[in-house]
């Protein structure tokens, strides 16, 4: 199963290479990664996706705790919660396809952030499924290049993860 | 008082030693020459100049072996820290406490591929508890405290220090203090058990038919022998140690089924197979022990006590998971098994226990490594390598440090010797470097001056730091050095013959090794060979006796073709399946 684990970790150079460090030593795989600063400048926040049945994702989140640079640290798919990822998108748009493109990403909720004589580039944010079924929903356009931010998440309610 | 000032080179001597740590072992060059000179201008704390930085962080780590204290290196950047790094993993796979401080090049330089520069956080990274690059010189006090907090706290393990040349320049002087306290706010190791859980473990073991304690490193690591050998004597339960947890049970005890495992004893592998119990404290259910985990111990509730959460259901899912530290543990099973069984003398099953140990003994007298003597020593004339073990155990009285390399040898000691005590069997169970047992012997030698150490190794591995004998000369370090010759990578040897039709590729020595005793004598100690049964004992009364004093190498010339048994089946073997000898299996 997908697990989406979400961390605070000291905001110093070589902790996000240990994060990463752990995964490869180990086997672990990650499909998706995001980190940035948080709101108190001494802590960085670090997102990652990972596939594992229960006892493998039990293992990476004791490993990523046993580092010292990790602070703390959620499995959000543990609980309910809110997950997004923002994608930019360029496709070659011409002729009838143009309205076409546009019309979808109407539908998608997107937006198109730049106009090229025969390109669009669009910006969507959603779930990783959403973004998965917009590329798919382009069909027929020529998609020229896809940069994706990785998923990032809180968990819904009062629940925060914090010092 | 004023605070002094004092230079990065002068603070790194002076945490040293406000730290109280006893012995340095390192190798200068350019990168750590701020560190040297005020180490020669301000400090007290011995150095220890091995010959190879390999041999300083298995020195360091065999003192640390011994003694519990941390072990510290002292190395330069570049070639000399990656020198370090088999040792650093060598104590990484074990858990054994250790600070390596690494020379780096100038701040401004890094980066830049500069002489003898190497990045030794990114290198050393998967084999570090922690790590840090000093950035600033006034971090070198709270940096050096950290670093020794992290290292012998929790599960221990070695602390990397990376330490740019200018953060130690002369010339830059600050106030120094050394702190007294450390405050890591994502580092808590656990201080106890989760006390729920222990008595849960507790009413399984008390009602336990066939149970085994099953203890690891964990229990040296963590000074919990003297709870282990209280609990295991009050519920009359058997124990059996890993190659690691050797000696955390004495070795002589009745109730001791020997080490367990590839090269396991049959009663205690045994054991383990049938159990309906097992309480693991301190093992982490290793390939070396398990052999196919899905056919481990298929009868057995898991009790799993270990101060590092991620040891437990690693590779053995455990019924009762406790985290917490091993001594601590115990002490709180032991408080309520004994009101228990105050209060309701029955609830042990005294019965099936005693069937039980009927069991044990039946297989103790049909294979049992002590007890039913496998390995012939009268079929031949040449010296049997276990009859080796057998004498130095009785010459020593079971009391020596021995260290040990890795091969035969090392399989030989860990069964034929009996450890009494802990922290006495020092070998590197988890990585298996060969080379690891003169430094490590060293190491010893200089914690307990006036106790028996001795390194048991072949000649495959006792070359692969071999000139740590010059060491030896220098630091007068009267270890000796038990040599198990049979002219072979035997290890490999025995793989060979038993899995690849004895084809021995490369793993013969033809005429090549050098003549031991002169060796031994080039570098100004004692070297005695032996050939023939009967100059065993003499020789060795002679090393531990009339050349107390003196780097003795003994050079026994053993059976070439002996083989280390029992010996797992594999793959797909569970515990039980073992080869006995040659030609039987169970
Ligand atoms: C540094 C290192 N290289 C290779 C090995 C693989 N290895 C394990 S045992 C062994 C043979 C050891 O030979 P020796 O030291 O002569 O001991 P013996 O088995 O003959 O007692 C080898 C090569 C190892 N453990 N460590």
């Amino acid at each position: 199963m997908r697990h989406i684990i979400s961390l605070l970790m000291e905001n110093e150079p070589g902790a996000l290479s240990r994060v990463v460090g752990l995964f490869s030593q180990r086997g672990y795989n990650i499909e998706s990664l995001n980190v940035a600063a948080t709101e108190d400048p001494t802590l960085s926040r670090l997102t990652l996706t990972t596939l594992g049945d229960d006892s493998k994702i039990e293992q990476i989140t004791k490993q990523l705790n046993k580092l010292i640079d990790v602070v703390k640290l959620v499995d959000l798919t543990d609980g309910s919660h809110i997950e997004r990822e923002l994608m930019l998108i360029k496709v070659k748009a011409v002729g009838a396809q143009r309205a076409e493109i546009k019309r979808t990403t109407d539908i998608f909720r997107g937006q198109i952030v730049d106009v090229g004589t025969s390109v669009y580039t669009i910006q969507l944010a959603g779930t990783a499924d959403k973004l998965d079924s917009f590329v798919r929903a382009m069909g027929e356009a020529t998609v020229l290049e896809v940069v994706r931010t990785g998923v990032c998440g809180l968990a819904r309610g009062d629940k925060v993860l914090s010092l | 008082m004023a605070k002094p000032m004092l230079s990065g080179g002068e603070m790194l001597a002076r945490a040293l030693q406000d730290e109280g740590v006893e012995f340095i072992f390192g190798y200068p060059g350019g990168a750590v020459l701020h560190i040297y000179d005020a180490l020669f201008q301000t400090s007290d704390i011995p150095h220890i100049l091995v010959r190879h930085e390999q041999a300083a962080t298995h020195a360091a780590d065999g003192y640390a072996r011994a003694t519990g204290k941390p072990g510290v290196v002292l190395v330069t950047s570049g070639p000399g820290a990656t020198n370090a790094i088999t040792g650093i993993a060598t104590a990484y796979m074990d858990s054994i406490p250790m600070v390596v401080l690494s020379g780096q090049v100038p701040s401004h330089l890094i980066g830049e591929d500069a002489f003898q520069e190497t990045d030794m956080v990114g290198i050393s990274r998967p084999i570090v508890k922690h790590s840090f690059m000093v950035k600033r010189p006034e971090d070198i006090p709270a940096t050096i405290k950290k670093a020794f907090h992290i290292a012998t706290t929790g599960r221990p393990g070695p602390v990397v220090i990376d330490l740019p040349k200018d953060m130690t320049h002369p010339a830059h002087k600050f106030e120094y203090e050394y702190p007294d306290k450390v405050k890591i706010r994502s580092y808590a190791p656990a201080q106890k058990g989760h006390s729920g859980q222990i008595r849960k473990a507790v009413d399984i073991l008390l009602s336990a038919r066939k149970p085994v304690i099953y203890a690891g490193g964990g229990v040296v690591l963590g000074n919990a022998s003297a709870q282990l050998t209280a609990l295991a004597r009050l519920l009359d339960f058997p124990v059996t140690n890993t190659l690691m947890g050797l000696g955390a049970y004495p070795g002589s005890d009745r109730q001791f089924l020997g080490m367990l495992g590839m090269h396991g004893f049959y009663e205690a592998n045994n054991a383990m197979h049938y159990a309906d119990v097992i309480l693991a404290v301190g093992a982490r259910f290793d390939d070396r022990v398990t052999n196919t985990p899905s056919k481990f111990c298929p009868e057995a509730t898991i009790i799993h006590i270990d101060v590092d959460p991620a040891s437990i259901s690693k590779t053995v899912p455990a019924h009762v998971p406790i985290v917490g530290p091993c001594d601590a543990v115990l002490d709180e099973m032991l408080d309520i098994a004994r009101e228990r069984l105050k209060q309701e003398p029955e609830c042990l099953d005294r019965k099936a226990l005693a069937e039980w140990w009927q069991r044990i003994d039946g297989w103790r007298d049909a294979h049992g490594l002590w007890t039913a003597c496998r390995y012939a020593p009268e079929s031949t004339d040449l010296i049997k390598p276990q009859a080796v073990i057998e004498a130095l155990c009785k010459m020593t009285k079971g009391q020596a440090y021995v260290t040990s390399d890795v091969g035969q040898h090392q399989m030989f000691a860990a069964q034929y010797y009996r450890f009494e005590q802990p922290r006495r069997w020092i070998n590197s169970g988890g990585l298996g470097t060969m080379g690891f047992g003169l430094p490590a012997a060293m190491g010893v030698k200089l914690a307990y001056p006036d106790a028996d150490v001795v390194c048991v190794t072949g000649e495959g591995s006792i070359q692969m730091n071999i000139q740590e004998l010059s060491t030896c000369t220098q630091y007068k370090l009267p270890v000796k050095i038990l040599n198990l010759h049979n002219g072979y990578l035997g290890m490999v040897k025995q793989w060979q013959d038993m899995q690849y039709g004895g084809r021995y590729s490369e793993s013969v020595y033809e005429d090549s090794l050098p003549d031991f005793v002169k060796l031994a004598e080039a570098y100004g100690h004692v070297g005695i060979r032996v050939d023939r049964k009967e100059d065993l004992e003499p020789a060795l009364a002679d090393a531990f006796g009339k050349y107390r004093d003196r780097l003795v190498f003994l050079d026994v010339h053993v059976d070439p073709h002996e083989h280390v048994y029992p010996m797992h089946v594999a793959p797909n073997g569970s515990m039980r399946d073992m080869w006995l000898s040659k030609t039987e299996r169970t």
